[in-house]
Order: C-alpha cells, then structure tokens, then sequence
C-alpha cells in the first residue's frame, strides 16, 4: 500500500499496537535542556527507575543561559535550574554539554549540527519547536514533562496515529523572499489552529529548492499552527549536508543509511486527508502585525482593520491585537517604527541566517536609538561566523555580537524587551509578553531584521 | 495521576481565543524545579488588570475554565497545566487546543473538554448572567450539563479509562516491556547512539 513519509517513520518504530489504545512507538533521539526535565528526573527518582537509554538522550543548557557572558548565570533561579540538569545528567549518566561547552547551543540548532537528526528516525524534546527536526524526514515532536519522563523510562511514547496533511508549494520564491516569509505567509492563511491534528508534508518544487537551514526554518514553524510535525523528504540535499558530521554514519554504514534513507520519501499514489497549496512565486517579505503568528501580512500592506475579519472571534483577537501592539489599523507596516531588533532562535539562529543579514549590513549602520542583539543558534555557529568575519561586520554596524542561547525569544534570561518595547525578531512566536512582560513583537526574516535594523522601521533590504 | 470520574463547580468566562501558554504562565516561572506551587503564574499578566475576569469576586472559586478557540497553543510547557491545577480548575471547556497541551492535561488529570463554539458562547451567557451557577461535568457519560442545557462531548476511549481509572503511563507502558527490549534488537545498525 502506498504510504507518506510520515507514515512509513512511524510504522518503523511501533512497539506495540492494541485495538482502542495509541500506538507505542520507539523513540530513536531524546533530547532534553533544563526547563522541562527537572520534574521529569524526580519522578524517576521518586520511583526509582533508571533512563533506559542514556545512549539515546543528550542534553544541553540554553533557555536559561546568559548571552553576555559564558561564565555567571546571575538569577539564582536560573542557576539553580542549570546546576540541577548538571547534577541530573551526572546522577543517570546523561551526555551534556554545557554552558561554555563548544557544542553547547539552542538545542533544535545543536542537534542537526552535530549531525544527530537523521531522516527516518524519531526525536522528541520537551520543547514545542522539535518540529524543525522534521526538515530531515525525521518524526520530530514536543512533549511535555510527563512525556520527558515516560520516555527516560520506556524509550518509548504512547502515539494516536494522527491525520496526513500535505503542503505543496509550487513555483519559485522571488529572489528576496526566504523560507521564514513562505512559513508566516502559510500560517496566516491557515491559522494557528490549521495543523491540528495532522503531520504535515511540505512538498513541491519550491520546498525541494531550499538549503537544510530553510527547511528547518519551515519545519520549526509546523507548531505555530497547530501541527504535530513537519516534515520534508530527504534528498540529496540532506545527505550532501549530513555527510562527515560527527554523528552521522561513515563508510559502508552511510551507505546502508543512504539506501535506507532513499526508501522514505511519500509514495506515489499515497493519501493525504487534507492538503494545502501554496504558490511561492507570489510570495512578498512578509512580517506579523498581532500577537499570534497567525496575524501576519506582506510587508507591503498596512495594519488591518480588526472590523474587516470574518467571525467575531477573529475580530475580537484582532482588536485586542492592535490594542496590545499599539497600532493603528491603516498604518503602513513600512512605517512602524522598532526599539529593538533581535536575530537569533532555533528558527533562524544558523549560518545561513547570520551570512544573509550580514550581506545586509555590511557597510551600514543600525540606526541611531536600536539595539540590535546578533545571537548564534549554537556555540559551534558563533566559531564558525568567526571564521568568515560576520562578526566583525555585525559590530562595524554597532550591533551585539553574542554568545549562543534562546536569548531574547523567549524571556527567561536576562535578554528582554522592557515594557512597551517594540522589536522586530526573528524568532517563532509573538504572544504578547513573550519576549518580555509588556514587550511588542513582529516577527521577520533575518533579511528583514536586518534592513529593519538599518532604517528603525520595518523594512525589507530592497527598501534600503 | 488522580481518578476523575464527574465534577460540578462554578465557572470563569474567558472570553478570548488564542489563550497561548505563554498567557497561561510566562517564561520567568518555569525556573523552577519543583512540580508544585505555581499558581501566582497563573495569567499573570492579565491579574495585574484589575478588571481581569479572574479578578471579579464573583468568580471567586470557580473550578471550570471556559475559553474561546485554540486554547492553550504554543509551548509544550507542562507548567501551563500545573499553573491551572494550582489555582484550583479541575476542568478547561474549549472549542479547540493545542495539541500538546491537550496531550499533557489528560495526563495530569485536568479534564480538557472540547465543546463547538455555540456551546462556549451559551455557557459564557449563562455564567455572566448567574456566576454562582453550577456547571456539571461528566466524564462517565461524556457530558456537560448546565441550567437544563446538556452537551455531549467526545473523548477517546483510552483518555477516558485512563482519567476514570486515575492510571499512570508508565506502568501501562511497562506491561510492554518485552516488546520494547525485542524492537531494540531490531534498530538499524547505522542509528544514532551519544554516548
């Protein structure tokens, strides 16, 4: 029977199957940072079981971390969570890589970096962006902290099989318009709440033409609206960026990974319930103007009228968007004016994002009264961005060059936006507060970000 | 996990859609590491607004939570299901949630209760009319109840048990401990291992 991506990676990891019960699957990678693992380590402790499989789990400290500096985490709170992991990881005998470690970084950015996503398996986190995993055709999901611990214990994860939902996306994406554009475009057409209840594909030639760092870009949004996961079908793509990674197969084993991976891809014929399409060629740099990121528009276009959306509850979620942000429908969107200017995230906190904005900024200067924060995903992307002199351009431009971590998206570290605080960011989500109590957020493509920076106001790099 | 087998109480209106977790409890207070005590996160943005729903003395007590649509989307922090078992609900009524949410509210024994938009916007008029009214829901007969009105709600056969039997997955997954220990026999040589 002809069977999609999604569904022949879960088929290969069904432990065990009962009628009126959710499948259980075998988790293949499980990686945990210090948020969301605490509890779970004590409920291993309180009932004495041991991690089933610390050769399958690894972790490293980011939400929390500073990224000024690598050495004081000034919030005790913080620390305490930090020291905590540490003593967690040496107790049940957890690979880590810690603050200052050269590996250390976000962890959707570490993972794929160290070549430990791989197409066909299956990946967890107790975090909702695991979805960016998916851009290799792995089965990648966030789950909550009584999952973090079902799976320390059991290696495994009671699944309901979910619905197939295809994303085609055809055409070309015009030459300033990046995978982050394609992703806000597709949520504000779907929703926050379109991908519920399904695995989503992205497919079709404009997919198949994005470098790994935009498919992860598209893969890690599968969340904002509402997805289990996000796949993409390996290609050679995937093997030419995976190849001679530390962690990915050598010799007669990549070849037999190679064979294996290339059986993945969706067959011909295959079911989707839903399917969804998309014509990139018609894609303009696209940025949010609400407080979910669902409430986005082309650059171009103005802050919409709350009155002009379809129910009331649309229009009620409009309405006490524009409140929170504090615009008025009809402004320009090239007219609303930023504090702040965030590049960073497991979303676009890659090499790729950092060379882009720096092609930007190279020669420029951010303007006079905004703060720009250049934060690499990982510790390895910061050496790396080094080595070609990003760096430099990005301080010549008077923008901050810092250390690897979540940084400011998602205000649980020192890197915050202060009340009333506008910023063009980057990241995945908008929700008021998120990147500071009382803070407003647009959310960009590091092209954006970067043109915004320069001219105060949103802006995309032709408008420089 | 606790047994829930049908609960009464009185109920909050939160009359907004796209309740993201990050609404449900911030950032700031997932620096803990204990399980417990996280009811001052609960909405704490919003409580600073005097006219927050939650604030009216009238709702005072109240253990059922109804919102408007994808309640509770965003993050997959169990937190969010914590803050709200702290401040004391026992049950969310939505039109829709996130999933992951969903997923870890079943677990904890927070009853997530999916009722069509019509049904919220009953309930939302009948509390602001009556705050002291009495919502009832039952989980044996997949029902909520309230002022004569009843509304059937669906959930899986497997939650179901689960809640009416107060089961912890682990246990039930161990029942399977054989099974995962042969599958572990058969994973591709190529895979990935850390250590």
């Amino acid at each position: 029977m002809s069977r999609t991506l999604a569904q022949k990676v879960w088929d290969a990891h069904v432990v065990a199957k009962s009628e009126g019960e959710p499948d259980l699957l075998y988790i293949d990678l499980h990686l945990l940072h210090e948020v969301t693992s605490p509890q779970a380590f004590d409920g291993l402790r309180l009932a004495g079981r041991k991690v089933r499989r610390p050769d399958l789990t690894i972790a490293t400290e980011d939400h929390n971390t500073p990224t000024d500096n690598l050495l004081t985490i000034s919030d005790p709170v913080s620390r305490t969570q930090i020291e905590t992991l540490r003593k967690n990881c040496a107790e049940f005998g957890v690979r880590l890589h810690p603050l200052g470690d050269p590996i250390q970084g976000v962890v959707h950015v570490m993972g794929p970096q160290q070549g430990l996503t791989q197409p066909g398996m299956t990946i967890v986190c107790g975090d909702s962006h695991t979805s960016t995993h998916g851009a290799f055709g792995a089965l990648a999901f966030g789950i909550g902290t009584s999952e973090v611990e079902h799976v320390l214990a059991t290696q495994t994860l009671q699944q309901a099989v979910p619905k197939q939902m295809a994303v085609t996306v055809t055409g070309e994406l015009p030459a300033d318009v990046t995978a982050k554009d394609l992703i806000l475009a597709l949520i504000t057409k779907v929703g926050t709440g379109g991908g519920r209840g399904y695995v989503v594909e992205y497919r079709g030639s404009a997919i198949e033409k994005l470098s790994m760092e935009g498919r992860m870009t598209v893969s890690n949004m599968s969340i904002e609206w509402g997805a289990k996961a996000g796949l993409i079908a390996p290609d050679e793509t995937t093997f030419a960026w995976l190849e001679g990674r530390p962690f990915a197969p050598t010799g007669a084993q990549w070849d037999a990974a190679v064979a294996y991976w290339r059986t993945l891809p969706t067959d011909p014929g295959a079911h989707f319930d839903t399917e969804v399409h998309l014509d990139a060629s018609s894609l303009t740099p696209f940025v949010t103007w609400g407080t979910n990121p669902g409430q986005g528009a082309p650059l171009g276009d103005v802050v919409p009228d709350p009155e002009s959306f379809g129910t009331e509850a649309e229009r009620a979620a409009a309405r006490r968007a524009v409140e929170y942000m504090d615009l008025r429908p009809g402004t320009a969107l090239r007219d609303v004016a930023v504090d702040v200017v965030f590049l960073g995230s497991c979303t676009n906190g890659r090499m790729e994002d950092l060379r882009l904005a720096a092609s930007v900024l190279r020669g420029r200067k951010v303007a006079e009264g905004v703060r720009m924060l250049v934060v690499p995903g990982s510790a390895q992307v910061r050496a790396e961005a080094e080595e070609e002199g990003l760096h430099e351009i990005f301080t010549a431009a008077g923008a901050e060059w810092r250390f690897a971590g979540c940084s400011m998206c998602l205000g649980m570290n020192p890197d915050t936006l202060k009340p009333g605080e506008r910023a063009a960011s980057t990241s995945n989500r908008n929700f008021e507060g998120r990147q500071g109590k009382g803070g407003r957020t647009h959310l960009v493509s590091p092209a954006v970000a970067a043109a915004t920076a320069v001219r105060g106001r949103l802006s995309a790099p032709a408008d420089l | 996990m606790e047994k829930f087998s049908a609960h009464i109480g009185t109920a909050v209106p939160l009359r907004r859609s796209n309740v993201d977790t990050d609404q449900i409890i911030p950032a700031v207070f997932l620096k803990r590491v204990t399980r417990t005590g996280f009811e001052d996160g609960l909405f704490s943005a919003w409580r600073e607004d005097p006219e927050f729903v939650l604030n009216n003395p009238a709702y005072a007590g109240a253990t059922v939570l109804v919102a408007g649509p994808e309640f509770g989307t965003g993050s997959s922090r169990e937190h969010a299901v914590w803050a709200l078992l702290d401040y004391g609900f026992r049950v969310v009524i939505s039109p829709r949630y996130g999933d992951i949410f969903r997923g870890n509210s079943l677990k904890q024994g927070l009853l997530t209760v999916e009722l069509p938009q019509e049904a919220v916007e009953q309930l939302w008029d009948r509390v602001e009319a009556d705050p002291a009214m009495a919502v009832e829901i039952d989980l044996v007969a997949r029902e909520v109840r309230c002022a004569g009105l009843v509304w059937p709600f669906a959930l899986d056969d497997f939650s179901r048990w689960r809640l009416l039997e107060g089961l912890d997955d682990i246990g039930l997954t161990l029942r399977h401990a054989d099974s995962i220990s042969a599958f572990e026999t058969t994973r591709p040589s190529f895979g990935v291992v850390v250590n």
